[in-house]
Formats: C-alpha cells, sequence, structure tokens
C-alpha cells in the first residue's frame, strides 16, 4: 500500500508530466486561456487516464509481452509480440475515448455539457499515450500502482493546467513587451513553474 | 507550379514554423534536446513519418470516409511509427534507449496529425510530399538549435565531444546544469519566440 501512495504522490509532483515530460503541451498551451474550461479539460484526462492505463496494462501483460501468451497454451513461451504495443495502444486509447464520450452523453448530460467538446481531443493528447508507454517502460509491478500511477499523472497534469490559466487570466491586465506576448510568455511563465516543481525533487514517504 | 513547390518547403521554416507559430508538436521538441545527436535523430524521424504519411494518407483521401478518418490516420502513422523505431533500434540502439517513450510519441505528435488533417486531405501527394517535407525540415530547425545551445552550454560538448577546451575549467568556468534540466528548455524555446516575433511583426498576437 505504501508503495502505491508513494508512486501516486512521485507522479504528481515529481515525475510532473507537464514540468518534467513535456506530454500533453500542445492541448496545455491551446486550452489554458480560463480556468473554467481549463478545469473541464482537466478532468477530462484524469478521467481517461484512469480507464486507459490499467487497460492497456492489463494487454499488455497478458497479451503482448514476451512469453505473455503461456496461459493460453505452454507453446507460447518465446512469443513476443510487443513491437504491436504502439498500435494496440493508441487503438485502445482512441476507442476507449469514444466509448466514455458515448457513455456520459447517455448517463449524465451535466458532466457531458461540460467535458464533451474535449473528449475527442484527448485521443490524439500525448499524456495519455505517454503514460501508457511509461507504464510499458516502467514495468510497474501490479495494477494497484498501476492505478496509482495513473491518477497520480492525471492529478499533476490538473494541477499544471489550472496554474498556467490562473496565471494566465492575470497576465491579460500586464504590460508585455508585444513579440512575447500570448505564446512567449507562457513559455517562460511554464519554465519558472518547471523550476518551482524541481523543489519537489527526492521527495519519499 | 514550380513556385508554389517551393513555397511548401520554404514557409514552414519561417512564417509558419510548425514548432513557433503553429504550436504543433512541443512535447517532442522540449523533451529529447538535451543532447545534439537525440535531437538529430528525433527529427530525421518525424520528418521521415511526416512526409510518409502525407503521401498515403493524400492518395487514399478520396475513399477514407471522414467520419471514422481520425481513426485511419492514427492506424497509419502507428504504422510508420512502428518501422521507424524498429530501425533505430537496429541501427543506433543508445539513441533509441535515449529517446525511450518519444519515438512512440510520433504517434500523437500533433505535427503529424495537424499536417494530415490541415494539408494531406485535400491536396495532391506529391504536394502533400513537400509539405511533410517542409514541416520536418521546420521542426528539425529548432530542435537542432535547441539540442545545440543546451548541450553546448550544459555539458560543453557537441555530439559528444568535448567543444570547451580544459584551461576554461581550469580558470573556473562552470557547465550551467540547469541547461539540461527541463526548465531551461521551455524558457529558451519562449526566448527563440520573443526572437522570431520581434523580427518579424506580422506573427505578434494581440
Amino acid at each position: 500500500m505504501q508503495e502505491i501512495i508513494n508512486i501516486f504522490v512521485k507522479s504528481i509532483f515529481v515525475d510532473n508530466m507537464i514540468f518534467a515530460f513535456f506530454l500533453g503541451m500542445c492541448s496545455y498551451l491551446a486550452i489554458s486561456k480560463t480556468v473554467k474550461t481549463s478545469m473541464g479539460l482537466g478532468l477530462a484526462v484524469v478521467f481517461v487516464l484512469l480507464i486507459t492505463v490499467p487497460l492497456n496494462y492489463l494487454i499488455d501483460n497478458y497479451l503482448l509481452k514476451e512469453g505473455a501468451l503461456v496461459w493460453i497454451s505452454p507453446k507460447f513461451a518465446s512469443l513476443d509480440l510487443s513491437y504491436l504495443s504502439f498500435i494496440i495502444f493508441i487503438a485502445v486509447i482512441a476507442a476507449m475515448t469514444q466509448l466514455v464520450e458515448m457513455f456520459v452523453e447517455k448517463t449524465s448530460p451535466v458532466l457531458y455539457a461540460q467535458l464533451g467538446i474535449f473528449l475527442p481531443l484527448i485521443a490524439v493528447n500525448c499524456a495519455i499515450l505517454g503514460c501508457s508507454l511509461f507504464m510499458q517502460e516502467r514495468q510497474y509491478s501490479n495494477i494497484g500502482e498501476v492505478v496509482g500511477f495513473a491518477l497520480g499523472s492525471g492529478i499533476g497534469w490538473l494541477l499544471a493546467i489550472v496554474g498556467i490559466a490562473a496565471i494566465r487570466e492575470k497576465l491579460r491586465y500586464s504590460q508585455i513587451p508585444k513579440p512575447l506576448k500570448g505564446l512567449g510568455i507562457t513559455f517562460i511563465i511554464t519554465g519558472l513553474m518547471a523550476i518551482a516543481f524541481m523543489s519537489f525533487l527526492g521527495i519519499k514517504l | 507550379m514550380a513556385t508554389i513547390n517551393l513555397k511548401l518547403i520554404k514557409n514552414p521554416f519561417s512564417k509558419e514554423n510548425p514548432i513557433t507559430v503553429q504550436v504543433l508538436g512541443i512535447c517532442s521538441a522540449l523533451a529529447v534536446t538535451a543532447k545534439l545527436q537525440p535531437a538529430v535523430v528525433m527529427a530525421l524521424s518525424v520528418m521521415v513519418v511526416v512526409s510518409l504519411a502525407n503521401v498515403i494518407i493524400s492518395l487514399l483521401r478520396n475513399t477514407i470516409p471522414s467520419r471514422i478518418r481520425i481513426i485511419v490516420q492514427l492506424v497509419i502513422v502507428s504504422l510508420l511509427v512502428i518501422l521507424v523505431d524498429q530501425v533505430l533500434k537496429a541501427l543506433v540502439y543508445d539513441v533509441s534507449k535515449q529517446l525511450s517513450v518519444f519515438v512512440g510519441l510520433i504517434i500523437t505528435n500533433c505535427i503529424v496529425m495537424g499536417r494530415l488533417e490541415a494539408f494531406a486531405m485535400s491536396h495532391k501527394p506529391f504536394d502533400s510530399f513537400l509539405d511533410g517535407i517542409g514541416n520536418g525540415l521546420g521542426y528539425a530547425a529548432i530542435l537542432i538549435t535547441l539540442g545545440f545551445i543546451r548541450e553546448l552550454f550544459g555539458s560543453g560538448t557537441l555530439w559528444g565531444f568535448k567543444v570547451i577546451p580544459q584551461i576554461f575549467y581550469d580558470w573556473g568556468y562552470q557547465n550551467n546544469s540547469l541547461m539540461i534540466m527541463p526548465p531551461m528548455a521551455l524558457i529558451l524555446v519562449g526566448l527563440i519566440i520573443w526572437f522570431q516575433r520581434s523580427r518579424n511583426k506580422d506573427l505578434c498576437e494581440e
């Protein structure tokens, strides 16, 4: 249990998706103009990560890894399908976002009105695929750790996008050199936020 | 015809640069540029994937139903990326290890998807190919600049060779280790955008 909490905290603060790996930068820059919409997108990302990463973990462990197919027949012990992982992962992500969108539309119209426009965007958000690929690379030992990692990464991303949106709302009233306005200053502020997040380095429960 | 074609390659270099103007493909641009060599390999891989995917999608553009076009694009791009990944693993294993997940992330690199949607779905194969090469070059230009600056000041080397002479260190020169940390990449891109926009006023935002 402690290991899971440790991974959870670490993936929010130390291995933050945006500040340490720059994943999901495109939507981070495009949809961070107001706090409200960025909150919606952030929640959608947490939601989709929580579904796709554990699912991809199961697929990776029981279908793709070397020797993963032993449960069908011992003959497959030397079979290694991991070169297929990119295409399977992205297919799972695209299909799941579609399903989630339809499910949310049916069950909760309020949530759909908030998340609806962002859900299709998420299929091509690199944070989602990146999270699955990191999960594969770091070889977590059980599904609990994977869920902790997915939740932590999602919340870390949410924190980052809501933070920058709040700052950008204030920035509208400040005097910035004209060529630096908009994109330029957003990059520099993200850099400063990343330096601030570096102070969490080495945190451990 | 010749003039239009030239524009397709030239524009992404400055006025329509995929990173600083279209804001596409930022993730990988920042993550792989701590050293020059992975930056160059990454730029080449992206260029190959963008141009080939552009050609394939452009050939198929009249047969893809528009409702499922995203899935079709993703499948074609991920096939190309699997090929690139296997080639990198076979030829330059060390670099492929350094790039880790970022080769896989070319699939969701917005440059690829963005150019497919914006250009290849509505243009002829050869033009699409040139557009892919042009955008790949524009992307490469930024990646190589970043990789050059960050490796030179961060580790005192270029392509793994020492370029800052030992005597500098004896006099007290220190490598700026912040340069190889993630935050500096963001700040450098901000500065590049500042520089480019002050040269070209049309690009300024209101």
